[in-house]
């Protein structure tokens, strides 16, 4: 007889055991050891039907094709662009890539993104090698100005985003601010008001930090609220 | 003289008072703090993040780097030549052999995870200690690992088996062996043992049973440590 050892939504440490017996499902961060299911990595379990997964609560950015990513140029190379991704590997922006306009071979790369420019771009390709390419070409991809950039962990990013972004334009609505968030975790937060530029940096802040806990849109919706002084609309309810 | 009663007082299966934090360093990408008696081990895991020298690098998975340190005032007064040294490479070494089995880099070519073990304070068994710090600080990262890694030393002083020796116990006139044992809890396997001194067979068989024993106590320890981290700000409701 199978055995579920572990409660839905609970927090686990590599190694503990999650259930016994064979009628329960590994799904990711889990893996099967004999008759046991143990968990590989902090995370929250996820208990679908007879599959059990973890959502992870830390880790490195690891990048994924089809991600859009907020990277800023750390070096340029003949060919193109390198962008630190705020991971273990970097990207490569080629000429072709880089926009709508035709660049010639050995122009001023730094005339289109110099040092430190930060860039949305999405990730076409990663190879095992972990040999990463992106694009510009795409609606909503382009270089960033002003604003400020603030981290949060890659895997906080869904909750940031919320269902469907109602997380995030419930965010946007109230402060006003204009928001991109990356997969990698790097969030760009722009608005001519300072203070309200820096609530809502706090508002994302709070949201990555209380992520697993649950009632967040509500805990979130209340906290602005109460900075803001307005009421505060959500298009979906619950999270 | 039969060694009959321990210098502290303790019972010979009793370890000393311990006590485990995780995220403690606030820039490193995971943490954690290990006490046992005046023994303290801090350690730091950053990573994983590109490998310099690039010659290092290993292009089928990631590597895992430990280093250790003791402070130059963490021992009982001498003072410790601060830089590398024999001992330190050993122990780093070691370190890095036993958190290995357990940990998955696969998805990390080239890459490199970086331990940093280091002891403000120091009375025997920091490679215990540093070892079991260092997996806590693994999982804070997010690392994939198969299993958590604690760590104990055990031994014996004239044929008394006894867990957790102090320096002075090490240092005691007598026939003592000093074994410090790493275990993995959940699969019931040993990563590291070593051993200095003399010691008969079926006690060095029944040392290794007590540091299994021990390791499971230290295993809870880790485990609530590192979900104690989550719940304190499941606080701020």
């Amino acid at each position: 007889m199978s055995k579920l050892l572990i409660k839905d939504k609970e927090i686990t440490v590599p190694g503990e055991v999650l259930a016994e017996g064979m009628d329960y499902l590994p799904g990711i961060g889990t893996y099967r050891e004999g008759q046991t299911i143990r968990a590989s990595r902090i995370g929250l379990v996820n208990i679908d039907g007879r599959a059990i997964k973890l959502i992870p609560l830390a880790g490195r950015y690891e990048p994924k094709r089809g991600d859009t990513i907020i990277g800023f140029i750390k070096e340029i190379i003949m060919s193109g662009w390198l962008i630190d991704l705020d991971s273990p590997y970097h990207a490569m922006l080629s000429l072709k890539d880089a926009g709508s306009e035709y660049i010639a071979k050995g122009a001023d790369l730094t005339k289109y993104y110099t040092f430190g420019d930060y860039v949305v771009c999405k990730i076409t390709q990663v190879t095992t090698q972990k040999l990463v390419d992106v694009t510009m070409k795409g609606p909503g991809l382009r270089k960033l100005y002003g604003g400020r950039i603030i981290k949060i962990n890659t895997h906080k990013v869904p909750r940031v985003i919320g269902k469907k972004g109602s997380m995030v334009s419930m965010v946007k609505q109230a402060t006003g601010s204009k928001v991109i968030v990356g997969q990698n975790g790097t969030t760009w937060v722009q608005n001519d008001d300072p203070k309200m530029e820096l609530l809502t940096v706090k508002t994302i802040e709070k949201i990555a930090e209380e992520s697993h806990i649950s009632g967040l849109t509500d805990r979130i919706k209340k906290f602005l609220e109460k900075e803001t002084g307005k009421k505060v609309e959500t298009k979906v309810e619950g999270e | 003289m039969a060694y009959t009663k321990r210098l502290d007082k303790r019972k010979f299966d009793e370890p000393r008072e311990m006590e485990a934090k995780v995220g403690i360093i606030p820039r490193a990408d995971g943490s954690a703090m290990f006490r046992m008696g005046n023994t303290i081990a801090y350690a730091a895991v950053y990573g994983p993040r590109s490998m310099f020298p690039r010659f290092l690098q290993d292009p089928q998975r990631g590597t895992l780097r430990c280093h250790y340190n003791m402070m130059p005032f963490s021992s009982g007064g001498e003072r410790v030549r601060p830089g590398p040294s024999r001992r330190s490479r050993e122990i780093s070494m070691i370190t890095e052999k036993a958190l290995l089995p357990v940990i998955d880099l696969s998805h990390f070519p080239n890459a490199v995870v970086d331990v940093f073990v280091e002891l403000p304070q120091t009375d025997s068994g920091t490679r215990c200690a540093g070892i079991t710090a260092a997996a806590m600080a693994l999982a804070d990262a997010g690392i994939v690992m198969k299993d958590l890694v604690s760590s104990i030393s055990v031994g014996s002083i004239d044929g008394q088996v006894l867990v957790d020796l102090t320096y002075d116990e090490e240092a005691y006139e007598g026939v003592v062996a000093d074994i410090p044992v790493a275990y993995l809890p959940g699969s019931e396997k040993l990563t590291l043992l070593q051993m200095d001194g003399i010691v008969a067979k079926d006690i060095l068989k029944k040392a290794i049973e007590l540091g299994k024993k021990t390791c499971k106590d230290i295993y809870e320890l880790q485990k609530n440590a590192l979900k104690e981290k989550f719940k304190i700000k499941g606080d701020s409701k």
